[in-house]
């Protein structure tokens, strides 16, 4: 059946069995590889892309779902001027290492900002609890959420100077 | 031509320095290419049909309702594919593995069949039409079973196997320890369990086998961490010419181990490409990853220390039994059965050590037995840990102080244990103390009595562990009879501009950033003037590959030595630049000039350009080199970790509420990077001792088929690292380093286990096996409640 997405800002269509998962929609359809499948079960996250803003995990939902919704993906995360800040903090603070939960990690990191401009460790921690990364223990992806917070917050006063 | 050298020149960002990895350009932006990413004109989707049961006879299977799927494009059954001799295939250990069922199954997931078609979700629903005929047999899930007189003979079908024994191997000298042993004031045992647990990749494996039928190429794309040595054992299984194989690792998604075997969906796409003549893919699926593929550890340890009564330890003995499931496929030096187990004696000077190893044939998925380690150094950490701490409370001394007593000392290295390896270097007293000092051992343990006191179960726990990395010198090292030795090559463009190829394989360990660092560091060509390659085995140098923390002691080696090289030619150049005798250049990275007269020079990069447009007459053009290293020894990595825990004595939930890591792994080339990867180590370690665990039922049914079964560590239970250093460079290699990439996952789950017996010692618990569960410490803690 035909479903109709705003992928990343653009109005997308394609033609979709019911039952393909949005993650393959959103890879095989669209094109964007960005999107990490890791599990099957909603358990690691690497899937996940955000559904009119919030973090879902698109192994676990149908494509026929996000029909009329907007999607936003890794590909998405950076704005016509430049970089989104966390993927700036991802890299400045060694937040990733083998690169396949990270597509995952920073839209929860992106979405968590924006509901929460100032988290402190544990609010990020539970934040991606739903994510999981075999090789950085956390630790860096937690600064990396911090440092894109502070780059936020920042960046008003960068803009006008 | 010449130039000044310049005071203000950029600083080189050699070693040492935190340079950003060069790779996150592409993962931050969602452009990473991974196996699934990768698509080929009129390629072909696999799926396979893995087997129900543990163990049983295949009568036969009717593929016929699967055929006639729309979409479907073949069904391959190991009828078909023994037609080609490829029913079987080598594994890395000398044994066999079936690619694809033909007389019965050994383990629950095994291959049975595969189907090819025009898209994924079809394979998968065919898949679940082939109808196949078993007779279910006996099945045997543990070596203790195995070695039972009555158990069933799992590999029946191997000429002169007439039980489930696989090998027998040994280490030291059984007599000098037996007199050890008279010795001792005091013998202390454990015996206990290391579980079976996996390496999980967040990426599973996968292929795409590419076969031209008019060319004979075959081009495999492959989750692999070891190309170059499975374009060997692919032309040795599918008898293809090798110069026609070109294997092709894209970007992995972590490896940890899981990606150094040959699988039998590599084989079967493969084979499936050459009789179809298109691209076929296979990605397996998480559950597939967790049953099927290489598992870690499933090592049942007795171990004996002995000891005087004033701590002095004398010798140490062990036995254990390997559970290698239905196949003996390890990955590892073929003349050590049990890996490197025998560094078991670890940080600890004594006399005699002597190791009996016995492996077995049980019902279970075969294994490469690592999960980032260098092949079992984990078990042997873990045990020795874990005696030291229980024979310092039997001895009633402190588990710091036993360990002090008895650790080799700065001034014994090199030293050679009585298994026979050679230490490099080491200070393992400077780590010890660093670390006690980090956690306030003193304080903490005052506070512990305050809280003991108070009744609360408060641990603390340490480990100080030697690894045994960087296998190998050709002598002793080589897996399938191919010498654990890695290539390097370096090329200097015109405008100064360098490619350097490796034979190692980055999964996430940021080898396009830190072996740039090492040519910078040695020739002074910043590192985002060198490309780094590696994966492709059309367009790299030979070597075994990334696994068993080898990448910075071989190919970092080859690495500077071929920079080496280069600046050797380079050096002739600028002689001829700066027109005096090559006896007369000094190099002072990146300039060359004249001795005696320093305003007279050319960098590397005037000198790069020299070699394509102004070389002197007789000298071939270009500026570029090859290096294959052999290791003089192994290197040997070392640091202590301090863990603090607190345990609900209610609930038998235990929180981590310190963990201090010390880490000496010599040279750190990218300080950054060696913390990101023991930060990893640490949580992968921690998963292990806490919650990571696959069992088997008694029928074979695996437990731990899919990440809800087989818990991983998430942000929020993961312990807070505080890390800390000393530096004690490895005297034979060329820039001191040792490799750090396992040094975490083999110490740490001694010491997070340490600190919860710690904590219940009091109670009379002496040990629990991992994986510690709230369940199991609760259940620890009420047996030792009951009355005697």
């Amino acid at each position: 059946m035909e479903i109709s997405v705003t992928m990343n800002g653009t109005a997308r269509t394609a033609d979709v069995e019911p039952r393909m998962l949005l993650a393959h929609v959103i890879r095989e359809e669209f094109g964007l590889t960005g999107t990490h499948v890791g599990c099957d079960t909603t358990s690691c996250g690497a899937c996940t892309v955000l559904l009119d803003g919030s973090p879902v995990k698109s192994c676990t939902m149908f494509g026929v779902q996000a029909d009329g919704h907007e999607v936003t993906t890794v590909e998405g995360l950076a704005g016509a001027d430049g970089l989104h800040p966390v993927q700036v903090a991802f890299q400045e603070e060694h937040g990733l290492q083998c690169g396949y939960c990270t597509p995952g990690m920073m839209l929860v990191g992106a979405a968590l900002l924006e509901r929460n401009p100032d988290p402190t460790d544990d609010d990020i921690r539970w934040a991606i609890s739903g994510n999981i990364c075999r090789c950085t223990g956390y630790m860096n992806i937690v600064k990396a959420i911090q440092t894109a917070a502070k780059a936020k917050a920042a960046a008003p006063a960068a803009a006008t100077a | 031509m010449a130039t000044e050298a310049h005071e203000d020149q950029a600083e080189i960002r050699g070693i040492g320095h935190s340079v950003k990895r060069k790779e996150d350009a592409r993962f931050i932006r969602g452009k990473g290419n991974y196996i699934d990413d990768i698509h080929l004109p009129g390629m072909l989707y696999m799926a396979i049909l893995r087997s129900p049961f543990a163990h049983a006879k295949l009568n036969g299977i009717d593929a016929s309702r699967a055929q006639a799927v729309p979409g479907v494009v073949a069904v391959v059954t190991g009828e078909l594919m023994a037609q080609h001799n490829l029913a079987w295939m080598p594994t890395m250990s000398g044994d066999t593995q079936a690619v694809l069922v033909t007389d019965k199954v050994r383990f629950q997931g095994q291959e049975v069949a595969a189907v090819i078609a025009e898209d994924p979700y079809v394979a998968k629903d065919a898949v679940e039409l082939i109808d196949v005929d078993y007779d279910a047999l006996d099945v045997v899930v543990s070596p203790q079973q195995a070695l039972a007189s009555d158990a069933p003979v799992i590999r029946d079908e191997k000429d002169g196997q007439t039980d489930n024994h696989i090998y027998h191997w040994e280490s030291g000298d059984a007599d000098a320890t037996d007199r050890a042993f008279a010795d001792a004031d005091r013998v202390v045992s454990l015996d206990t369990f290391y579980p079976r647990s996996h390496p999980a990749p967040l990426e599973t494996c996968g292929c795409i086998a590419d076969v031209d039928g008019a060319t004979g190429q075959a081009t495999i794309y492959m989750t692999s961490q070891a190309p170059h040595a499975i374009r060997t054992v692919f032309a040795l299984v599918a008898g293809l010419p090798e110069e026609n194989i070109r294997i092709v690792s894209p970007d992995l998604g972590g490896g940890f181990g899981n990606k150094v075997p040959v699988y039998p969906g590599y084989v079967v796409a493969t084979a499936a490409s050459l009789l179809l003549g298109r691209p076929v893919k296979w990605i397996e699926d998480r559950s597939e990853n967790l049953i099927s593929t290489g598992f870690a550890r499933d090592f049942h340890m007795h171990g004996e220390l002995a000891l005087k009564n004033d701590g002095t330890m004398l010798g140490l003995r062990t036995s254990l039994l390997a559970d290698e499931g239905a196949f003996h496929a390890d990955a590892q030096p073929s003349k050590f059965k049990v890996g490197l187990f025998h560094v078991v004696t670890g940080s600890y000077d004594m006399s005699a050590a002597h190791v009996v190893a016995d492996g077995y044939y049980t019902n279970k998925a075969p294994g490469g037995v690592a999960y980032r380690c260098s092949f079992r150094v984990t078990e042997a950490s873990y045990l020795i840990e874990r005696l030291v701490q229980n024979a310092a409370y039997e001895l009633g001394m402190d588990p710091a102080d036993l360990r002090k007593k008895n650790f080799i000392r700065k001034d014994q290295f090199p030293y050679e244990t009585p298994t026979g390896f050679v230490y490099d270097s080491g200070d393992y007293h400077g780590a010890m103390d660093l670390a006690l000092e980090k956690i306030g051992y003193a304080e903490l343990r005052e506070e512990q009595e305050r809280k003991r006191a108070e009744g609360k179960l408060w641990g603390i726990g340490l480990a100080s562990f030697t690894e045994a990395v960087g296998a190998g010198p050709h002598k002793d090292y080589d897996i399938l009879g191919l010498k654990m030795n890695d290539g390097a090559e370096l090329r200097i463009h015109p405008t100064g501009k360098g490619i350097l190829k490796i034979s190692s394989k980055t999964q996430g360990q940021g080898h396009e950033t830190t072996f740039a660092q090492i040519v910078a560091e040695e020739i002074g060509i910043q590192p985002e003037d060198i490309k780094v390659q590696h994966g492709d085995t059309d367009n790299t140098p030979y070597g075994l590959g990334t696994y068993a923390s080898r990448s910075t002691p071989t190919v970092g080696a080859a690495t500077a030595m071929v920079s080496r090289r280069v600046i050797e030619k380079a050096r002739k150049i600028a002689a001829h630049l700066l027109e005096v005798a090559e006896e007369d250049v000094e190099f002072t990275r990146p300039t060359f000039s004249v001795r005696g007269a320093p305003d007279k020079a050319v960098t590397i990069q005037d000198v790069a350009f020299a070699a394509y447009t102004n070389f002197p007459d007789g000298m071939e053009s270009g500026l570029e080199a090859a290096y294959y290293y052999d290791p003089p020894n192994l290197t040997f990595p070392f640091g202590t970790y301090a863990v603090a825990v607190e345990v609900d004595r209610e609930t038998g939930v235990w929180q981590v509420t310190r963990m201090v890591a010390v880490d000496d792994c010599g040279v750190r080339i990218n300080p950054m990077i060696v913390e990101g990867q023991i930060h990893g180590g640490l949580t992968e370690g921690y998963g292990i001792a806490a919650m990571e665990q696959i069992t088997f039922d008694e029928t074979g049914n695996c437990i731990g088929s899919n990440f809800i079964d087989y818990l991983l560590p998430t942000a929020v239970e993961t312990p807070r690292f505080e890390l800390g250093e000393t530096v004690t460079p490895s005297p034979h290699h060329p820039i001191g380093a040792k490799g750090v990439g396992e040094s975490a996952t083999v110490g740490s789950p001694a010491a997070y286990v340490n600190a919860v017996i710690d904590a219940l010692w009091p109670l009379g618990v002496r040990n629990i096996d991992m994986p510690l569960t709230s369940a199991k410490v609760w259940e620890a803690i009420e047996a030792a409640k009951a009355p005697a």
